[in-house]
């Protein structure tokens, strides 16, 4: 075995190959650029060398550099994780001439798999479900009907030249077919002046299903079944379970099999997935083939128990795969969640800087006897970088079943505490909460679907509101006998702290009495119903952890005048406790609404006015620049998102703005 | 017997409908809570005791002895916070507009006298059009008897106000004596001269609100110490800020249990400050992680924001803090920052809060603007305020302080108890590149050499051990273990005594 390999990465899947190493007993080797100097790799790992300045491009890809630091430490090996140099064929070829081993495919199959064109033309020989499709000339519409019939319906016609949906058609039948080809001809022609157009099967209700291979050098090769990733966002995956809710045995195997088939052709070794596009009949087309590791990789192992990255390590050790097919079965479920620094509520703009607060769920077993795994590259006060990718952390969760896997999902993304930065946390609560998905039924689409207007938070159930204001009922009440606790109270005339409040919280008001004793409280609401609230919390602690009738109910606490900030399950509320008579004087008290932003240009992030592109009286059409703000060294440009007339400029060139500070304003 | 009590309970709910049904409506209408309602708010349940609540005014003029109304436009007593005894008074907007007469004034200078003499603070509820025209000078002779018991009960109890609604001319100068004054956004607004004088004198044309409203006071003037939404959040949030307070001078501040660990290791204060030395950070983060249970309550949040004042507890005891912010203006001290930071520090100091300091500050804001606005005089304020303060100072350098600053910012010098420093600090007269363009000027020309001075300035100069050295700093500490050497720090000052010579008072350079 190695004694010593390279990680030619930064971030969780650093760590995450630091972790396997180190567990194999091999020593590891870190890379960093100038602002991963304190990264979590670079602690982790037994050595680091330092490979340039932040932007990738002048480190993390710098194949020189890379191989700089194999020389400078003597490792033998070279992870590459994703992303970066990890399917660059000339790092694999510049590896071999060093004689330093890559840990991943031989760079042929990494090229064959690398071209679009050349990848799908090599699975079809493989004898790989691709889409089917015509892309010669096609001369008329009657030749067009005739493709059609041949490739069966439904046929989406497209533009060569096309993009952006234009020139585009869908066609469920000849008549479609024969219009669909014309217009879109017609269409193709005066948008690109190139009215070549083909035509191939129109996918329905698609989903994204993959299959993990991993072969040896020996000639064999397995599958590890699939993941479903159609859980998607502008093509960015953000959950992904395995198996897929929607495969049965047979097509599996026959996905599976396919799978290893193309494998086999091209020659590969190590971890590698082929993904494919799933239609609602089931039939399945072969997309492309990843050859690296993938970021999900972990819902595989969590159902299959096989460590990936030790395998790709044997294998590129030269050793045999340790099982054969027909040991690999899928137990239980697992869902993982991609935590993004990425603002939901802000049409999900990158948010970078410091996590003045980082703790994730604890890792291993559940008491609900699922598992919790989270893969990280971050930590406490540690820094978001504008860099790079900005996932912070991929939780997974497994359990017996989907719907425990999701269970325990929705758990520990509400313990979850990452403060300091936007992140997507109440998104993948939400999603996970979502009856589309509990069900199953999803496709490629959903988030597009179901969140046409990107998200605006959550709102809860009846069950859980009562749930919440009864814990928020008895957490006060703690709060409040607390405060009567305070030195220099008078004697025989202390404070009594009442059992009737009123919790308000997502525009309801529940009048309750509290009922305290030493195990915990019984909060009775106005219709005579009751919960049972039991828990250790006390005021200041940030993450509540309670049993409401004897059910777990864990949220995020955040202090408020008279309340509480609830956060959970994807909701963001403030809950009031008040006195009965508070309650009712606070009802007189003027309803302020925010401020009508919608004629205002409001700086998204903290920057620096760079260019103000228009001026007082100017008119601006839809999408027009109007000011452009510099974040962290990006230009960000800042377009108007509707026609309108600029009445006055706030911000001058060089001004250094706060979020919400108001740059422009419109009449 | 009986019809003597019912009259009495007669009378009592006379002077409780205040103006009557129309006028509270219309204080209600207002988003306005009444003086009675809001006395219900601010004190524990039950706990009010009123005085003088058929007190009427004696005023014959204009037709005045056919209205009056019991109470005459001022509700007054005492009740408790948290079962901690305070004084009240809450004008009734309702009856007469809350205008102040001679009875009006002396009902709130009667328990100004009791809260100074039992030792309790005094809360003003200010909801009030101004003088009594009707009265005269009896009218202004009543303020002048207000404010002479503001002066006197100053630094003996906490004095609050929370303007609620109009307060003008010489109104203002009650609140304006006391501690603290808190404003309710859109319905309150304080101002000497109204708009009305203003356009006629000036010519400028302003509403009340821009003149005198919240956001006025609390980011322009500094008149006002915060801004809350409504009554209802005012009150509760007065509430909170008395639980930090002591009751009186002779008292220490308050301490109540706490649910937080004394020794919490937080390791993320180890990279709180940047790599960068140009690089800002939030100052906040550092204090709300030393803070019990990460609470603090900010005092004059959106003014002079370089510098950062406001409660927290440690170990369950109220601590004042001061600290720069390098998110604004680099941290650096001004005019504005000093006065701030002064008035808050004496507060401390006068009613026995300990203070902790956080530093890190490039020293003075230069300019002409500062030095024509005095800035000798009002940064003298602050020095003079922390060297006069006998309460435990305790100080952490957290990454640079430079010259005077260095000095202002409770250094040792100044009789501070605890100098910590992290191992990032700096003790210096200036930075190193000021520093070598000052004494190697001839230099200037060659980068290297200056680029090789530069080097030579940081190693000897860009840490804390120079000033560790003479004991100037007591000890380096590791920031993630800061909350625990603040809090045994603290722990080891409570019997903490200094005496200071005879004065009649001091002098500061007001």
């Amino acid at each position: 075995m190695f004694k010593k390999i390279l990680i030619a990465n930064r971030g969780e899947i650093a760590c995450r190959v630091i972790k396997t190493a180190r567990k194999m007993g091999i020593q590891t080797v870190a890379v960093y650029s100038d602002a991963d100097r304190n990264a979590l790799h670079v602690k982790m790992a037994d050595e680091a060398v330092h490979i340039g300045p932040p932007p990738a491009a002048q480190s993390y890809i710098v194949i020189d550099k890379i191989m700089e630091a194999i020389r400078a430490t003597g490792a033998e090996a070279v992870h590459p994780g994703y992303g970066f140099l990890s399917e660059n064929m000339n790092f694999a070829a510049a590896l071999e001439k060093e004689g330093v081993v890559f840990v991943g495919p031989p760079s042929p199959a990494i090229e064959a798999m690398g071209d679009k064109i050349t990848s799908k033309k090599i699975a079809q020989e493989a004898g790989v479900s691709t889409v089917p499709g015509y892309m010669g000339l096609i001369a008329d519409s009657d030749e067009a009907v005739k493709i059609s019939r041949e490739i069966g319906y439904p046929v989406m016609i497209k533009a060569s030249a096309g993009g952006g949906g234009k020139g585009m058609r869908i066609a469920w039948n000849d008549q479609e077919a024969a219009e669909g080809f014309q217009s879109s001809k017609n269409e193709a022609a005066s948008s690109f002046g190139d009215d070549r157009i083909f035509i191939e099967k129109f996918v329905t209700q698609p989903r994204h299903i993959e299959i993990q291979v991993l072969a040896d050098k020996h000639g064999n090769c397995v599958y590890l079944h699939e993941r479903e990733c159609s859980i998607q966002r502008r093509n960015q995956k953000v959950i992904e379970e395995a198996p897929s809710p929607f495969l049965d045995e047979a097509t599996r195997k026959a996905m599976g099999e396919q799978a290893c088939a193309l494998a086999r052709a091209v020659g590969y070794t190590s971890a590698g997935t082929v993904e494919f596009i799933v239609d609602g009949n089931r039939n399945f087309y072969f997309l492309e083939m990843n050859t690296r590791l993938q970021v999900e990789h972990p819902v595989t192992e969590l159902i299959t128990g096989v460590d990936l990255v030790e395998q790709m390590i044997r294998v590129a050790n030269g050793e045999k795969l340790p099982f054969a097919q027909s040991d690999l079965k899928i137990n239980g479920w697992a869902m993982e969640s991609r935590l993004y620094a990425e603002d939901p509520y802000r049409n999900f703009l990158p948010s970078i800087g410091r996590l003045t607060r980082y703790r994730p769920p604890v890792e291993g077993k559940t008491s609900g006897g699922g598992i919790v795994r989270n893969d990280t590259g971050v930590y406490e006060g540690g820094e978001i970088s504008m860099y790079y990718d900005p996932m912070i952390a991929k939780l997974c969760t497994w359990g017996p079943t989907r719907a425990d896997a999701i269970e325990e999902m929705r758990l520990a993304l509400d313990t979850f505490e990452v403060e300091g930065i936007g992140h997507n946390l109440p998104f993948c609560s939400a999603v996970m909460d979502h009856p589309r998905f509990t069900s199953g039924n999803i496709t490629t689409a959903f988030i597009a679907e179901e969140y046409p207007e990107g998200f605006n938070g959550v709102t809860l159930d009846a069950q859980t509101l009562r749930r919440v204001a009864a814990s928020v009922a008895a957490m006060n009440r703690v709060a409040e006998i607390r405060r009567t606790k305070i030195s220099g109270t008078m004697d025989n005339h202390e404070r009594r702290v009442g059992d009737n409040w009123v919790v308000t919280l997502q525009g309801e008001s529940f009048p309750v009495t509290i009922a305290a004793d030493k195990a915990g409280s019984t909060v009775t609401f106005a219709d005579g119903s009751s919960h049972r609230v039991e828990s250790g919390w006390t005021p200041g602690q940030p993450l509540a952890r309670l049993m409401v009738d004897g059910d777990p109910l864990v949220m995020k606490v955040g202090k408020i005048p008279m309340g509480f900030r609830i956060r959970l399950r994807g909701a963001d509320l403030k809950a009031r406790v008040q006195s009965p008579r508070q309650a009712e004087l606070a009802l007189l008290m003027p309803e302020k609404l925010p401020p009508d932003t919608s004629r205002f240009l409001l700086c998204p992030m903290p920057g620096l006015v760079v260019k103000i592109s228009v001026e007082e009286g100017q008119e601006v059409q839809e999408g027009q620049a109007l000011a452009t703000v510099e974040a962290m060294k990006m230009e960000n440009i800042l377009k108007a998102e509707k026609r309108g007339v600029v009445k006055k400029i706030n911000a001058a060139p060089g001004a250094s703005l706060k979020v919400d500070d108001v740059i422009m304003e419109f009449e | 017997m009986k019809d003597i009590l019912e009259q009495l309970e007669q009378r009592r709910a006379t002077a409780r409908q205040g103006g009557g049904q129309r006028r509270v409506d219309g204080q209600h209408a207002k988003g306005k809570l009444t003086a009675r309602e809001r006395i219900e708010l601010l004190l524990d349940e039950g706990s009010f005791e009123e005085f003088d609540m058929f007190v009427a005014h004696r005023c014959t003029d204009f037709g005045m002895e056919a209205d009056r109304p019991a109470g005459d436009g001022v509700v007054t007593g005492w009740g408790t916070i948290n079962g901690r005894m305070v004084y009240v008074f809450s004008q009734d907007f309702t009856v007469m507009g809350g205008s102040v007469s001679e009875t009006h004034g002396a009902k709130i200078c009667k328990i100004m006298d009791m809260a100074m003499q039992n030792g309790a603070p005094v809360i003003g509820l200010n909801d009030s059009g101004g003088a009594r025209i009707q009265e005269g000078v009896a009218s202004l002779a009543a303020y002048g008897e207000v404010f002479q018991r503001n002066i006197e009960a100053s630094g003996v109890v906490p004095q609050i106000s929370v303007i609620m609604g109009p307060c003008a001319g010489g109104a203002v100068y009650s609140p304006a004596m006391t501690d603290f004054i808190f404003m309710v956004k859109d319905s309150s607004y304080m101002f000497v001269t109204g708009p009305d004088v203003v356009k006629t004198v000036t010519n400028e044309v302003v509403t009340a609100e821009e003149l005198g409203g919240a956001s006025t006071h609390t980011k322009k003037s500094s008149v006002a110490d915060g801004a809350f939404e409504n009554d209802v959040e005012a009150l509760s949030e007065v509430r909170r800020l008395v639980d930090f307070l002591p009751l009186n001078n002779r008292q220490k501040a308050p301490v109540r249990p706490f649910f937080d660990d004394p020794s919490r290791v937080e390791t993320s204060l180890d990279t709180l400050v940047p790599d960068n030395p140009n690089q800002p950070y939030d100052m906040k983060e550092l204090i709300l992680k030393i803070a019990d249970e990460g609470d603090f309550f900010e005092i004059q949040k959106d003014f002079a924001a370089n510098i950062i004042t406001g409660f927290i507890r440690v170990e369950g005891q109220s601590v004042g803090v001061v600290a720069n912010q390098p998110m604004v203006l680099a941290g650096c001290l001004d005019i504005d920052a000093s006065r701030k930071a002064a008035r808050f520090v004496r507060f401390c100091d006068a009613f026995e809060i300990p203070i902790l300091t956080l530093v890190d500050v490039p020293g003075f804001l230069p300019g002409t603007s500062q030095e024509y606005g005095g800035v000798i005089k009002h940064g003298a304020k602050l020095l003079f305020a922390y060297g006069e303060a006998t309460v435990p100072k305790v100080t952490v350098l957290t990454r640079k302080t430079y010259g005077g600053a260095y000095v202002v910012m409770a250094s040792k010098h100044l009789k501070a108890d605890f100098n910590y420093a992290w191992p990032t600090a700096e003790v210096a007269v200036m930075g190193a590149k000021g520093a070598v363009e000052i004494l190697y000027r001839s230099e200037l020309g060659d980068k290297d050499k200056i680029a090789a001075r530069t080097k030579d300035y940081e190693d000897r100069f860009a840490n804390p051990f120079v000033a560790a050295e003479r004991g100037f700093i007591d000890e380096v500490i590791m920031p993630h273990s800061t909350r625990r050497r603040v809090a045994r720090a603290f722990a080891a000052l409570r019997n903490k005594k200094l005496s200071t010579p005879w004065k009649k008072h001091d002098n500061i350079p007001l």
